[in-house]
């Protein structure tokens, strides 16, 4: 298998012309996105609207019905691409944690760098150390995920993903699942990952984080994208029905 | 007059109960008064047979059952862990084969398989025998049958773990095999620990079907060892013996299963 060539110069994330049915049943119907490099995209619409089957066929975890996806200018929908390597440079955070709960928090955040990156164990203890710190769990590496709360398991969900190493992070609605008072430490840590540089796609439903730190916003519904732009103005100015019906309800 | 006849519910539920004790002792009365007990005595707890059977009962018996058992877990296990595997295998002939292998092996009273092995197997290649002997031959009829009831429990153990796991960790980088080994395996087993240390008792039980392949005086387990001394000996105390021996192996086990499930129970 060749090496593919990595583009770094090209957008992170290229979409074109998505099309994803489970059945009958069209999710995505034509789709055309891109996320530049060090940019934050963050994509909001109603359930059902396609935000995370999108989020999802990005690395393939959803296989696109038709459509191309340019990852750094390598085309991952390419049938003979080697989809672990693409995948092992973009890190995923779900909506359900999705920790590994047989195994220690730091066990966690190594396991993966050991048989994918195959580094030594002392590198990737060191790697993952850095990471917990960066999401304020140094304290926990020893603990098992069944004894953290929902914050605290998502906020190592995101150290693991980092711990790769990856060129992006997608988000597939990271705070859905947490109680509101919980909330707000995921959101700091995903913002001090923004103001790093982080390439990152979030599926969301909070407007404020959109707002704030999003450098652009993208409304889906019913499969499309019905507006994007400047997260500001869009949040301000809707400019379709749908959109803004949308947000008068979650704002 | 209804009214006055009529019980509050939880005083009926307290005369059932006194019924159902009454009928319970009336029963043991009955029985133990037309048991013979001096009879029983010499007939089921004959000291000196016992000392008789001690203490090859142990040393060859009891050994011999555990080192079968053992081995055919061991490899019922693997087995198990391979048709689990391609059972659930996108591979359509994968699937067909360990269904076939499962269906067939679930189906047939372990019995038929050791007659098979015994019987079947010398008559269809001539000239040739299963390695390892008895041991070899019982491994392999016990690792057969086990192995068909571990494949679709160690399924449903994978089956049982969370989508969202895989999706972890093939979005990590891992290989689907890769993910398997370090991540769902590991939780399917703990998932199923219960049921296939139960899978174990029975396999316990089963190898008592070695007799059909025959013994030697260093290859006997358990319950050939107790009808060979209780045809020697007119007297049912073998049979206490090498029951109390099973109990001795299996009680442990069911214990231990026990305090798994209160463990995972306190888990969730």
């Amino acid at each position: 298998m060749t090496e593919p060539q990595i583009d770094r110069h090209a957008p992170a994330i290229d979409v074109q012309e998505l099309h994803k049915s489970f059945g009958d049943n069209e999710v995505l119907k034509g789709i055309d996105f891109h996320v530049d490099n060090g940019e934050v995209v963050c994509v909001v619409g109603p359930s059902g609207s396609g935000k995370s089957t999108l989020l999802r066929c990005v690395n393939l975890l959803e296989a696109p019905t038709s459509g191309r996806i340019f990852v750094e200018g390598v085309e991952v929908t390419d049938p003979d691409i080697d989809v672990d390597d693409i995948r092992s440079r973009i890190g995923m955070v779900f909506q359900q944690f999705n920790l590994f709960p047989h195994l220690s928090v730091l066990r966690n955040l190594t396991v993966a760098q050991q048989r994918v990156k195959k580094r030594g164990r002392d590198e990737a203890v060191e790697v993952a150390r850095k990471n917990l710190e960066k999401v304020g769990l140094t304290e926990k590496e020893d603990a098992y995920p069944a004894h953290l709360s929902g914050g605290q398991m998502q906020r190592v969900a995101i150290a693991r993903a980092l711990s790769m190493d990856p060129d992006m992070m997608l988000f597939d609605e990271p705070t859905s699942a947490l109680d509101p008072e919980l909330v707000g430490d995921v959101l700091e840590v995903m913002k001090n990952l923004a103001h790093e540089g982080m390439t990152m796609m979030v599926v969301t439903h909070e407007m404020g984080f959109a707002r704030e730190v999003g450098d652009n916003l993208v409304f889906m519904d019913d499969g499309v994208i019905l507006e994007e732009g400047n997260p500001a103005e869009v949040l301000a100015n809707p400019q379709h029905e749908r959109t803004r019906s949308f947000l008068s309800k979650v704002l | 007059m209804a009214m006055s006849t009529r019980m509050s519910p939880r005083k009926r539920a307290r005369v059932s109960r006194g019924v159902q004790y009454a009928l319970l002792v009336a029963i043991v009365v009955v029985a133990s008064a037309l048991t013979d007990w001096k009879t029983i005595g010499i007939k089921f707890f004959d000291l000196a047979i016992v000392k008789g059977m001690l203490p090859e009962v142990i040393t060859v018996g009891l050994k011999n059952t555990l080192l079968y058992t053992a081995c055919g877990f061991a490899l019922g296990l693997a087995l198990g862990l391979v048709f689990a595997l391609m059972r659930l295998s996108p591979v359509g002939p994968y699937r067909w084969i360990a269904t076939a292998y499962i269906e067939f092996f679930r189906g047939l009273p372990a019995l038929v398989v050791f007659l098979a092995l015994s019987v079947g197997v010398p008559t269809a290649f001539p000239g040739r025998e299963i390695p390892g002997g008895t041991l070899g031959t019982a491994t392999l009829g016990l690792g057969l049958v086990g192995g068909a009831y571990m494949a679709e429990t160690i399924r449903a153990g994978i089956q049982a773990v969370p989508k969202g796991q895989m999706e972890a960790a093939r979005s990590l980088g891992m290989t689907s095999s890769r993910a398997m080994i370090s991540i769902i395996i590991p939780q399917a087993f703990r998932i199923i620990l219960p049921p296939l240390t139960n899978e174990l008792i029975l396999l316990t039980k089963d190898s008592s079907l070695i007799y059909l392949l025959g013994y030697t005086l260093s290859t006997v387990e358990l319950t050939s060892f107790g009808r060979q001394t209780l045809n020697q000996e007119k007297s049912m105390t073998p049979l206490v013996v090498i029951g109390l021996c099973y109990l001795f192996i299996t009680i442990p086990l069911s214990i231990v299963v026990r305090r798994m499930e209160t463990k995972a129970e306190r888990a969730r």
